[in-house]
């Protein structure tokens, strides 16, 4: 039997940037985890990781990472994805100065 | 210090060029990212967890004033105020955009530095002894030979696509500061019985998920058959290399499975049939690169304003019992300036601290600096009547921490907070024992004792040969971390054995502490380091301390 799907959301890195973002329900990208797109079908998965996969000229490396709904939306299940969507944790940079401001 | 004549400058421009063009492409859609990242990770450019990162080679890990304010320049203009120096005597700038690079390259390029070949399967920046051209110890400067192998390896047309990257470092010491034997080529430059000057040279060393120590494939090389010979040994990894699986594919795996004999009869074979064709010129190379090596003059001059400070003032007698180093000049003394403040990041440096570093390198050091493995500064050439107001310049930019050698001089990889590849975070399990062991004052106490930490099971933080040894892993969604013991960076390289069962991310520094203070009530003097402790006592005594009773009843809990 095939393992059940998790939800997921679909991150990748800006080009010009590198930083983390993620897709949107309105196809835009956001730096913001919680403003992600929670997918919750398998089907749908695929569609949207298949749409992030061809902005090439905006976004590298899309991929779907598991997820799960929270207060304020979409929360990491994985520790990487918790430091992607914060920051490095020995400086106050990246997401969190952007969170902050 | 090596300057670049015109074909260096010429090539290093027109490599800018290429890749700001390459850039340019993929920006306006030419080019995909598959088409690309082959591209910028020739020049250099990984993207990383957060953001892109830039890392530029430092030849050797040597530097002069004018390259350090470059990079401090770099930091300001176009990353965050920092670097981070590498394991691999480089830098890394972690928050570069993409539009920028080229003119990041660009301004490298200025001061004769570049980002080529810090990348890719190919030979990678030539590793040197960060005391080179300094030490007390020394038989001969390895730096023009590391130079002559950078000049050959840079863009060889034979091994831009080599089965694995591939990494040489060389040490002109019978004592290795260079960790010779964990590379895929180690080179240790000794005197034959006629006193002449040759190398030692090690093959299939190397770390990472399948840790091995460098086999001796011969004794003794002499300085006009090394590029043949080395060239003859890269050449027979890419033969017979595999290229069927990224984890064989390193060299360590081709000596392990062809036997080093039959490796060493296929280096010998090739090395026949090109040696013939170096007729010298590699040699005519070699003599120019020695004239950019030639050695200081040296001061002639009393050293008593050092010997009246050491006498009274107790912070700079602590400073200089730990960051000094013989120096085979009469009067002259080698500065390890520590990049590891108890609870800062290991090898970061701001462009502020590059600048004074710079400028007292330029002022008292002859204008040489060094990158060290360890990831700190060397000001290798400083006059010890100077040592006074270099120590009173480092201690006001923060860079005076008394350490090096000691526990809290941790080498630790970006880990998770920066690479993408990393499994596990080791920068703040660094910052959270260098806290700790300064909270408790006993670092000066214990002694000499190398703690390094890796995120992930590449190694970049050479955990197993780590005196202690901390890997850091993802178990199961959390993050865990294996401990080692026993390993040796040096001369007499092992690789750590591990304990047992790995610790959860809160009860590292608290396990760290307790094989410390283990180590303090079990050596048998002030004089036994925590490595012959631990060769002599073995690992029973450590795991008692690590894992008391708890051991017997859970061996569930083994990761």
């Amino acid at each position: 039997m095939s393992r059940r799907f998790t939800p997921k959301v679909v991150t990748a890195n800006d080009l010009l940037l590198g930083d983390v973002i993620y897709l949107t329900e309105q196809d835009t990208w956001t730096r913001d985890h919680s403003k992600a797109e929670l997918i919750e079908d398998e089907a749908h998965a695929d569609i949207r990781l298949l749409f992030a996969s061809q902005q090439a000229g905006a976004v590298v490396g899309a991929y779907l990472a598991d997820a799960k709904p929270g207060p304020k939306g979409p929360e990491p299940v994985h520790f990487r994805e918790a430091f992607r969507a914060r920051g490095p944790s020995n400086y106050a940079h990246g997401k969190q100065v952007d969170a902050r401001a | 210090m090596y300057r670049y004549d015109e074909f260096d400058a010429a090539f290093v421009r027109n490599r800018v060029a290429q890749f700001r063009n390459q850039v340019d492409r993929r920006l306006d859609g030419s080019l995909t990212e598959d088409e690309f990242k082959p591209l910028r990770l020739m020049n250099g450019l990984y993207l990383q967890l957060h953001a892109y990162m830039l890392r530029v080679a430092i030849p050797y890990g040597t530097l002069d004033s004018a390259k350090m304010r470059q990079l401090a320049y770099i930091a300001e203009r176009w990353d965050k105020g920092y670097g981070h120096f590498t394991t691999r005597q480089n830098i890394q700038y972690n928050w570069p955009k993409l539009p920028d690079i080229a003119d990041m390259l660009e301004a490298l390029a200025d001061v004769g530095m570049h980002a080529i070949q810090t990348s890719g399967n190919t030979v990678r920046n030539v590793t040197a002894d960060h005391f080179a051209g300094a030490a007390e110890d020394e038989i001969a400067d390895p730096r023009p030979y590391a130079e002559l192998l950078r000049q050959w390896s840079t863009d060889h047309p034979e091994f831009q696509f080599l089965g694995r990257k591939f990494k040489i470092a060389i040490t002109g010491s019978d004592n290795d500061r260079a960790v010779t034997g964990a590379h895929d080529i180690g080179l240790r430059i000794v005197r034959n019985d006629a006193g002449e000057i040759g190398f030692t040279v090690l093959v299939g060393g190397g770390l990472g998920r399948t840790p091995m120590v460098g086999k001796v494939i011969r004794e003794f090389v002499s300085v006009g058959d090394l590029l043949p010979y080395v060239e003859a040994i890269l050449s027979a990894y890419n033969s017979y290399g595999r290229r069927d699986n990224k984890y064989k594919a390193r060299i360590k795996i081709t000596v392990h499975e062809e036997g080093l004999d039959t490796f060493r009869d296929k280096v010998e074979e090739r090395f026949a049939e090109i040696r013939p064709q170096f007729t010298g010129v590699d040699q005519e190379v070699l003599s120019a690169i020695e004239t950019h090596f030639a050695s200081p003059k040296w001061r002639d001059a009393p050293v008593d304003a050092f010997d009246a400070t050491y006498g009274t003032d107790p912070v700079f007698r602590s400073w200089a019992d730990t960051n000094l180093s013989a120096h085979r000049a009469p009067g002259y003394a080698i500065v390890s300036i520590s990049l590891k403040a108890h609870g800062a990041t290991p090898g970061d440096a701001s462009a502020d601290q590059m600048r004074v570093m710079a400028d007292l390198a330029e002022r008292f050091g002859h204008d040489e600096l060094r990158i060290s493995h360890e990831q700190n500064v060397i000001l290798p050439h400083v006059h010890k009547s100077d040592l006074p107001l270099v120590h009173t310049i480092l201690k006001a930019h923060g860079l005076a921490t008394a350490n090096i050698g000691l526990a809290s001089d941790i080498i630790a990889c970006p880990g998770m907070d920066y690479c993408a590849l990393a499994t596990a975070r080791s920068i703040p399990v660094a910052q959270d024992i260098a806290t700790r062991l300064d909270a408790l004052k006993i670092e000066h106490e214990v002694g000499a004792l190398k703690i390094k930490i890796s995120g992930c099971i590449n190694a970049c933080g050479h955990h197993h040969v780590g005196h202690i040894g901390i890997l850091g892993l993802d178990r199961a969604g959390v993050e865990n971390y294996q401990i080692t013991l026993g390993g040796d960076g040096t001369e007499t390289t092992e690789i750590g054995t591990r304990t047992g069962p790995g610790f959860a991310y809160d009860e590292i520094v608290p396990a760290v502490e307790r094989i410390i203070l283990a180590y303090l009530d079990l050596r048998d003097s002030e004089d036994e380091t925590f490595l012959e402790a631990y060769r002599r006592v073995g690992m029973a005594p450590f795991k008692n301390a690590l894992y008391g009773d708890s051991l017997k009843g859970s061996q569930a809990r083994a990761a």
